[in-house]
């Protein structure tokens, strides 16, 4: 059972395997079944995740009315070749919008760590695998690196909303890209761990405040910043740049946040964007069941 | 958790409690009764009741009843298929008291007029847990092979089975007994590592005051195969 980054370091520097790899020995271990059994079940995943990005046309619209269609514009928008982020970014920020409104609008994703954060790591994987042609080698075993780095954090902290806040869901999937990324770039296991820590610190004490409590508004645009924050702590970390707190240390505090954080921000839309005037009426919308018949109007 | 629980379940959104466990839970129902519902009272409580129409939870609880699992893309359109179908549902809301904030519960009927009421709570991850069978409090997740065993409540009853599946050399990984009152039915929740062949099932069947054994099998959640015979 994967309980440390830092251990998934030493035992990587120790025996001269990569990070992922360390990762799927341990499933193997962990689960009794053999290196091709996981691996199937892994490619299994990233089907999924490229059939769910693939056959998203960006026009459904979610139960409440409030998201659909932001995915569509975003690319739209890209395609002008005027916006400030750049070709990937730009596809990034555009993927992660639309997985997110998909699961949004009751299409099949791939919860990851959670069905809310769904569209954080294949909005950093998919314009890669598109542009640079990534074997699917390459890109299980970023999801091996992923899958470990979620594994650590839901031992030590929380990957629920509901126990840790936001950071718990997007802060995890953004850690697990961030991983994803480096390892995809060569970087070294202790350098997946410095973008782990650089990630996490980055969206730490954010909290879940979801409108009407439903997984919309804010979720599906905090997914962009999810995998934008894990596109610059990559970078930062494949530049040699380093995160002045141990790996494990920081999830640790992530952990300690998420504890102390009031019951009103941890998904009882209680607190922040859903107690504002807004999101109370949306709230009193959902209540009176006008909204509810949206999915048959479409 | 393993891997595959980050990275996973693979499910029709938009959140694995609400959604996908809802799915699970219809599905468990189903299953358990041992064929297609024709009739349901599905009442939500907690999150489920106040957030459950914009998760889609009705929905997916639905569709589990109709044996769709939590991926199946049919799940927002499950009224419809319902009604194709014929089975008649009706939600509401109840308030139960120490129940997780996840619950729902169901009574569903077959086309025999035979009845199960069952109380689950969706756990997060799309994992759940039953918590209520019949009016009687179990526990078990549908993650092991399940022997549930009802028998009259008399000395001899435990040894009896579990003695037959040492014979058998069916591991038990966890196991529980419920009863009503003394002298009453009892229920035996066993989880077995093994799967169990339907032979060997027949075989517990034939033990001395069993009075009926429903098996679910992990391995054949897909086709929700249920095993069931009532004396």
């Amino acid at each position: 059972m994967l309980r440390s980054i830092q251990w998934i370091v030493d035992e990587s520097e120790k025996t001269g395997k990569l990070f992922w790899e360390v990762v799927l020995e341990d499933d193997t271990e962990e689960r009794q079944v053999s290196r091709h059994e996981s691996m199937a079940q892994m490619l299994t995943i990233w089907s999924a995740m490229q059939e769910a990005a693939d056959s998203y046309t960006g026009t459904r619209r979610s139960v409440s009315g409030l998201v659909g269609g932001d995915g569509l514009k975003m690319r739209q928008y890209n395609l002008r070749g005027k916006n400030l982020a750049g070709d990937y970014v730009g596809e990034v920020i555009a993927e992660a919008l639309s997985m997110a409104e998909s699961n949004a609008c009751m299409r099949r994703i791939v919860a990851a760590p959670t069905a809310g954060a769904c569209g954080v790591l294949p909005a950093v994987l998919l314009p890669l695998y598109y542009r640079e042609e990534l074997s699917q080698q390459q890109v299980l075993e970023a999801l091996y690196v992923a899958s470990g780095i979620g594994a650590v954090i839901a031992h030590r902290a929380s990957i629920a909303g509901a126990s840790g806040g936001c950071q718990a869901e997007i802060g995890t999937a953004s850690a697990m890209a961030a991983g994803a990324l480096v390892a995809l770039r060569g970087g070294n296991a202790r350098a997946i761990a410095h973008a782990v820590s650089i990630t996490l610190k980055n969206l730490m004490g954010l909290v879940c405040d979801p409108v009407a409590g439903l997984v919309e508004v804010p979720c599906v645009k905090r997914n962009v910043i999810g995998a934008m924050n894990a596109v610059s702590a990559a970078d930062m970390a494949l530049a040699g740049i380093e995160s002045r707190i141990g790996v494990d240390e920081v999830v640790d505090a992530m952990g300690e946040v998420g504890r102390r954080m009031p019951m009103e921000l941890r998904e009882t839309a209680l607190g922040g964007l859903a107690a504002t005037p807004t999101g109370q009426a949306v709230k009193a919308r959902m209540a009176q069941g006008k909204a509810a018949d949206m999915l048959e109007k479409q | 958790m393993d891997i595959f629980d980050i990275l996973g379940p693979i499910m029709v959104g938009p959140s694995s409690s609400h959604t996908a466990g809802a799915a699970r839970i219809g599905q468990m129902a189903r299953a358990l009764l041992g064929s297609q519902p024709v009739k349901a009272r599905i009442h939500l409580h907690g999150s489920f009741a106040e957030t459950g129409a914009g998760h889609g939870t009705d929905r997916a609880l639905v569709g589990g009843l109709l044996g769709m699992k939590p991926d199946d893309l049919r799940i927002p359109f499950a009224f419809d298929e319902a009604e194709k179908v014929g089975l008649d549902y009706e939600i509401d809301t109840v308030e139960l008291r120490d129940a997780h904030p996840n619950t729902a519960l169901l009574e569903v009927w077959d086309g025999s007029g035979k009845q199960l009421q069952m109380q689950a709570a969706s756990l997060g991850g799309g994992r759940i847990v039953v918590t209520q069978l019949d009016g009687i409090a179990v526990n078990f997740t549908g993650s092991y092979n399940t022997l549930l065993i009802r028998n009259q409540d008399e000395y001899g009853a435990v040894a009896a089975v579990t003695g037959q599946l040492s014979r058998m050399r069916i591991n038990v990984a966890n196991m529980s007994l419920c009863r009503h009152k003394r002298g009453g039915d009892a229920l035996m929740v066993i989880e077995t590592d093994q799967h169990l062949r339907p032979l060997q099932v027949d075989t517990l069947r034939r033990i001395s005051g069993i009075l009926s054994v429903t098996y679910y099998d992990k391995e054949e959640e897909e086709n929700a195969s249920f095993d069931t015979v009532d004396r």
